[in-house]
C-alpha cells in the first residue's frame, strides 16, 4: 500500500515537473525556423505583444503588415511583464515586439542618463546587446503624464508641471502606487519643479477610477497614459514637462536576428506611418467602440495604403 | 526561501514598521475594515436568516440570492462602485459586506433551523411566543452555528479586504499592489505574512467564542 501510494505521488511529481518544465511558448519554438530567404515567404516570424490592449494593436499592425508581405507570422499576445518577455525574446522565442523606449532603456540598463528621445534611442542598441536590435523608433510616445482637469487649468493658469505650484503648497496626484518610487515621482517633482507632491494611490494605472478622483477633486492632478482616449474624451489639460523629467516612451519595435532587412523595412514603414494623435485614434476604437486589434489594424494599414 | 527571509527582514525593518504608513498602521486598517464590512454584514444578514429560519419562507430565495452574491468578482464590484462613488473606503466596503453576507446569513438560518423541530414545539407548549422561541430557543441553540458563519465571513473578509488599497483606502493591499509593480516580491511576501498573521488571529479568537458557545449550550 505504501509504495502505491509513494508511486501515485511520484507519478504526480513527475507530470507536475513536466508541467513546469514545459514552455508555454513552445509551439512558437517549434515552428520552423527557416533562414531568412529573398523572398522572405518561407520566414515564420513570432510577434509578442505586452498586456496591455494598446500595444497589443501596435503588436497586430506589424503582424498583419508583415503578413500582408509573404511573412508567415505566430501571434503571442496579452504577455504580462517585461521580465517574462524579454528573455524569450533574447532567446529568439518571440521576433518582434512593439517596445517603449525609455522604459525599456531603463529596464536594462539602470544606471542610464539618458533623458531626451534622441538620447534614448542612441542608448537602445548597445543596451539590447548583440541579439536584439531596435528598429527605427515611432513619432508615437505612450508615457506617463501629468493631467488637470480643463476648469483647473483656466482657474489657476496651469500649462506646464511648474504651474502645478500656483494650486496649493502640497500637491495631490493620483496614480498607481508605484509612482512614489519612480523617478518622475514625487523626489523628481521635488528636484526639477520645486513642488510638495503626495501620492493618492489609485491602482488601475491611470485608468477610469483615475480620472473619476481627478474629477471629484480628490487629487489635483493624475497620472495618465499620454496615448490615453480618456485624456480627450473628458476634457483633461496635459501639462508639458520642459525641464524633460518624464522619460519619452516613443514605441519602437524590437526585433530578433531573424527580422531580415526585408521584414524591418515593412515594420518601419508602420512606423513611420504612427503618430501619437493615430495611436490615441486607435486606442479610441477599442475603448469606446470594443473593436478588436485585428479589425483596428486591418482598418487603420488599409486606410494607410499598408496592405496594398 | 530566500524570499522569505528577506520578506520577515522588510517586516522587522523599524523604517517599514513605523509611521503613517507603516505596516503596523495598515495592519490597523487592514483588521478595523474587516471588523467593520462583518459588522454591517451581520447588521443586514442576522435578523434576515433569523426571519427566514423562524419562519421558514423565502428561503429559495434568500440563498439563491446570497448565492449569487457571493459569485461577483469583488474586484468588479469595486471599480463598479468606484465609478459611481469615487475612490476611498466606501466602494470596498460595499464590496466587503457583499462578500460577507452569504456567510452569516447561511450561519443564522441555519442554525436555527437545525434545531429539533420538538424542542420548538416544547417551548410553544409551555406558552411561549413566538417572540420568546426565537430569543429563548432558537437564537442561543442556533449560535455555534452563527458564530461559524461570521468565522468563515470574517476570513474570506480579512484576505480580500487588501482590495482597499486599489481605490486608495489603505490596508495592507498597498504593499502588495506597490511590492508587484516595482518587482519588490519581499515587500509582497511581508504584506501576505501579516495578513495570515491577522487570519489566523481572527481565527483563534472566533475558535475560544465557538467553545465558550458550545460550554454554554452543555450546562444549560
Amino acid at each position: 500500500m505504501k509504495t502505491r501510494i509513494a508511486a501515485v505521488l511520484m507519478a504526480g511529481a513527475l507530470a507536475l515537473s513536466a508541467c513546469a518544465s514545459s514552455n508555454p511558448l513552445g509551439s512558437a519554438s517549434a515552428a520552423p525556423s527557416g533562414s531568412p530567404t529573398a523572398g522572405g515567404a518561407t520566414t515564420t516570424l513570432v510577434v509578442g505583444s505586452q498586456q496591455y490592449y494598446s500595444n497589443e494593436i501596435i503588436a497586430e499592425l506589424y503582424a498583419q503588415a508583415l503578413e500582408h508581405n509573404g511573412f508567415t507570422i505566430t501571434r503571442q499576445y496579452q504577455i504580462g511583464q517585461r521580465e517574462v518577455y524579454l528573455p524569450e525574446l533574447q532567446s529568439g522565442k518571440i521576433d518582434v515586439f512593439p517596445e517603449y523606449s525609455g522604459n525599456l532603456l531603463q529596464y536594462l540598463d539602470k544606471t542610464s542618463t539618458a533623458k531626451t528621445a534622441a538620447e534614448v534611442n542612441a542608448a537602445l542598441p548597445a543596451a539590447l546587446g548583440s541579439a536584439l536590435r531596435p528598429l527605427t523608433a515611432a513619432a508615437a510616445a505612450d508615457q506617463d503624464s501629468y493631467n488637470v482637469t480643463k476648469a483647473n487649468a483656466d482657474k489657476y493658469g496651469l500649462a506646464t508641471i511648474a504651474d502645478l505650484a500656483k494650486v496649493g503648497d502640497s500637491i495631490k496626484v493620483c496614480a498607481n502606487s508605484e509612482l512614489e518610487k519612480r523617478p518622475y515621482g514625487p523626489t523628481g517633482l521635488k528636484n526639477d519643479y520645486g513642488l510638495n507632491v503626495e501620492v493618492i494611490p489609485v491602482e488601475d494605472s491611470g485608468g477610469p477610477l483615475t480620472v473619476k478622483a481627478l474629477k471629484d477633486g480628490k487629487c489635483d492632478t493624475a497620472d495618465i497614459y499620454s496615448a490615453d482616449p480618456s485624456i480627450a474624451s473628458n476634457d483633461l489639460v496635459t501639462l508639458s514637462d520642459p525641464k524633460a523629467l518624464i522619460l519619452p516612451q516613443n514605441v519602437v519595435p524590437v526585433v530578433s536576428a531573424k527580422v531580415n532587412e526585408q521584414a524591418a523595412a515593412v515594420i518601419d514603414k508602420v512606423g513611420a506611418a504612427l503618430s501619437t494623435d493615430e495611436l490615441v485614434a486607435l486606442n479610441a476604437l477599442s475603448v469606446a467602440e470594443q473593436q478588436s486589434s485585428a479589425v483596428i489594424a486591418k482598418g487603420w494599414l488599409t486606410a494607410k495604403g499598408l496592405l496594398s | 526561501m530566500n524570499y522569505f527571509t528577506q520578506a520577515l527582514a522588510w517586516i522587522a525593518d523599524p523604517e517599514n514598521l513605523h509611521g503613517d504608513g507603516g505596516l503596523l498602521a495598515r495592519s490597523w486598517e487592514q483588521i478595523w475594515y474587516t471588523l467593520l464590512a462583518v459588522l454591517v454584514a451581520s447588521v443586514i444578514a442576522i435578523p434576515l436568516g433569523y426571519l427566514v429560519g423562524h419562519t421558514g419562507r423565502g428561503r429559495g430565495l434568500v440563498v439563491a440570492t446570497s448565492g449569487a452574491a457571493r459569485a461577483l468578482p469583488t474586484l468588479g464590484v469595486v471599480t463598479l462602485v468606484g465609478l459611481i462613488f469615487g475612490i476611498g473606503l466606501f466602494a470596498p466596503m460595499v464590496a466587503l459586506v457583499l462578500l460577507a453576507v452569504p456567510s452569516v446569513l447561511a450561519g443564522a438560518y441555519a442554525g436555527v433551523e437545525a434545531i429539533d423541530p420538538r424542542t420548538k414545539d416544547a417551548a410553544r407548549s409551555m406558552g411561549m411566543s413566538e417572540w420568546q422561541v426565537l430569543t429563548k430557543v432558537e437564537i442561543p441553540l442556533g449560535l455555534p452555528l452563527l458564530i461559524g458563519g461570521l468565522r468563515s465571513a470574517t476570513l474570506q473578509v480579512v484576505a480580500t479586504a487588501t482590495l482597499a488599497a486599489y481605490v486608495g483606502a489603505g490596508g495592507l493591499g498597498r504593499f502588495l499592489f506597490l511590492g508587484l509593480k516595482t518587482q519588490d516580491y519581499p515587500q509582497m511576501l511581508a504584506a501576505a505574512l501579516l495578513v495570515m498573521v491577522i487570519a489566523l488571529i481572527l481565527e483563534g479568537a472566533y475558535e475560544l467564542a465557538e467553545r465558550q458557545a458550545a460550554q454554554r449550550l452543555r450546562t444549560h
